[in-house]
């Protein structure tokens, strides 16, 4: 009789883990053993780099069809925000795994945080009236503090861990975390597919997209938690302090590309060119992933700027 | 029928009134040209009108409907005020910002072949198709304006709202322009035009509402420039810009 109600609440866990399972061993596992063997790359194999490479995709994808629509609204220092406050979210959830016996992973509590400050952040600037970058400003500096403060009253006993949170690594994503961040970028790919439009229009022509007759206050909000999704997904190998560049950079090196949805897909491009890359060189040299990533995402967008220079 | 009906609306921001006691209808077909000095609350009135905010007192309504419903956005084409100023670095084409006239009635699934027609005819009317796929960052203010209006066209609006749209522009596309929203007018659309050149609004508009805070004056051009609502609108010693036409 005791083991009915266990069977019930293990059988869907089971099985959520078994899709995990066929995704990242059976289908992506065995895409880049094959491409190991053909390649003769060793580190291909290696199941912590299979995952770093997926992750790498996921981030390359989702950063920059998401960046888009921030930086062409002048709003890139909200991303840098929504990571800071993510930063917070992952100290509450070691702060709270520390005090009780449940068990909340960090990334979870690190989007209800993030996606709780996108709406704050929103409103704010809608509301209470107050100057966009100031407001930023204080969300991204009080949820730090929170953050530090969080991180101390346990005696320094998280610090360690939230340290790999802090800079991103490769070792950080786990198979739990690798799934969450597939799970995250199928959301932001739907969202932005089925939502493209009124997001193109508000972005563009806010005030005339209100004139005929968009709910651009909803649209805004959307916007701010597919941001904090995507901080949060690309925070485990970026880092809090880089993963706002991931929305930034790759944007900016494919504005000079006519049409919108044709700079969406350059600015992937991009994205792909510097995460791919980053990751590899970061295995390579054992240096910081975050911080190869943006620096080859940097000389992306230079190489792009001379390009367009030379052109004209 | 009346497309704009503005009953006794006050606006203020916090306790800074900008519109007061102002009444005034719109009728289909008219081409109101709304002038005023400096922060006389022509803007305000504007938005006021196509719904963009909502009166603190009194009533507007649009196509017969409280102006703030959503519904009346469909039929509502607005030209913010100094697009032809701002150059603007986002990628978009032409043909990307007139598409966004349909997107009110296809903000989700694909477009029909009607959608597509409407923006080429929309293109066509404007004489913009051979700048469909330039960035509208790149084109001059003239043309960029010429855009807002084709995605007002492919919009199938019945209402024009143009804040200040001629500032920043050469002296002949501003020409060409308003050539362009007279004929327009004479296809039926109606429209709401706020410019600070008295002298292009007594020459192009059927209607004149002239404001500050409060409406000094609506009716014909020809009895507005023979009336002293303007001096009074403006106060004495104001500088009027005054072109001639």
């Amino acid at each position: 009789m005791s083991g009915q109600p266990l069977t019930t609440v293990a059988r869907p866990l089971q099985s959520l883990d078994g899709a995990i399972s066929f995704v990242l061993d059976v289908l992506w596992g065995s895409v880049m053993d094959v491409l190991a063997a053909l390649t003769g790359i060793e580190m291909l194999g290696f199941p912590f780099m299979q995952r770093a490479y997926l992750a790498a995709l996921c981030i390359a994808l989702i950063g920059p069809l998401v960046g888009s629509f921030l930086v062409h609204r002048e709003m890139a220092m909200i991303g840098d925000t929504l990571a800071h406050s993510a930063f917070a979210g992952v100290a509450a959830g070691l702060f709270v795994n520390s005090l009780a016996a449940v068990t909340v992973p960090p990334l979870l509590s690190a989007l209800v945080v993030a996606a709780l400050a996108a709406l704050l952040v929103q409103s704010l600037i809608d509301y209470a009236g107050a100057y966009r970058d100031t407001s930023l400003a204080i969300v991204l500096t009080g949820s730090f503090a929170v953050g530090s403060v969080l991180i101390t009253a346990t005696g320094g006993g998280i610090a360690v861990g939230i340290n790999a949170y802090l800079f991103g690594s490769l070792a950080t994503v786990s198979r739990g975390n690798a799934a969450i961040l597939l799970a995250m970028s199928v959301v932001v790919v739907a969202a932005v597919a089925a939502f493209y439009r009124p997001l193109l229009y508000v972005t563009f022509d806010e005030v005339g997209a209100r004139a005929a007759g968009l709910s651009v206050t909803r649209y805004n909000q959307l916007l701010a938690v597919l941001t904090a999704v995507v901080v949060v997904g690309a925070m485990q190998i970026m880092g809090v302090i880089l993963v706002a560049a991931m929305l930034v950079i790759p944007t900016a090196a494919a504005t000079s590309i006519r049409g919108f949805k044709r700079s969406i897909a350059g600015a992937i491009g991009a994205g792909l060119v510097a995460t791919l890359s980053g990751v590899t060189l970061s295995y390579l040299y054992d240096v910081a992933a975050g911080g190869t990533i943006v620096l080859v995402a940097i000389a992306v967008y230079v190489a792009s700027m001379l390009a367009v220079r030379a052109q004209e | 029928m009346a497309v704009v009906e503005v009953e006794d609306v006050m606006f203020a921001y916090s306790d800074r009134p900008v519109v007061e006691d102002v009444s005034l209808e719109v009728e289909q077909g008219d081409f109101l040209g709304l002038v005023g000095p400096n922060g006389s609350g022509k803007t305000t009135l504007l938005e006021l009108m196509i719904g963009l905010r909502r009166p603190d007192s009194g009533s507007v309504r649009l196509f017969g409907q409280p102006a703030h419903a959503s519904e009346t956005g469909k039929r509502v084409g607005f030209v913010p005020q100094d697009v032809a100023e701002t150059e603007g670095e986002m990628p978009v084409t032409v043909r990307e910002v007139v598409r966004m006239g349909r997107y009110p009635r296809r903000l989700f699934g694909r477009f029909t072949d009607e959608d597509r027609a409407a923006v080429d005819a929309a293109l066509r009317r404007v004489e913009i198709e051979d700048l469909a796929e330039r960035r509208v960052g790149r084109l001059s203010g003239g043309q960029r304006q010429r855009v807002f209006i084709a995605r007002a066209l492919a919009a199938e609006a019945d209402l024009l709202a143009l804040d200040e749209p001629t500032v920043g522009v050469d002296a002949e596309s501003r020409e060409a322009f308003y050539d362009l929203l007279g004929e327009l007018n004479d296809e039926g659309m109606t429209i709401v035009l706020i410019e600070h050149d008295i002298g292009v609004v007594t020459s192009r508009a059927s209607e004149i509402a002239c404001l500050n805070r409060e409406l000094y004056f609506h009716g014909d051009p020809e009895t507005f420039v023979e009336t002293d609502a303007l001096s009074a609108a403006y106060g004495d010693g104001q500088s009027i810009v005054h072109h001639e036409h």
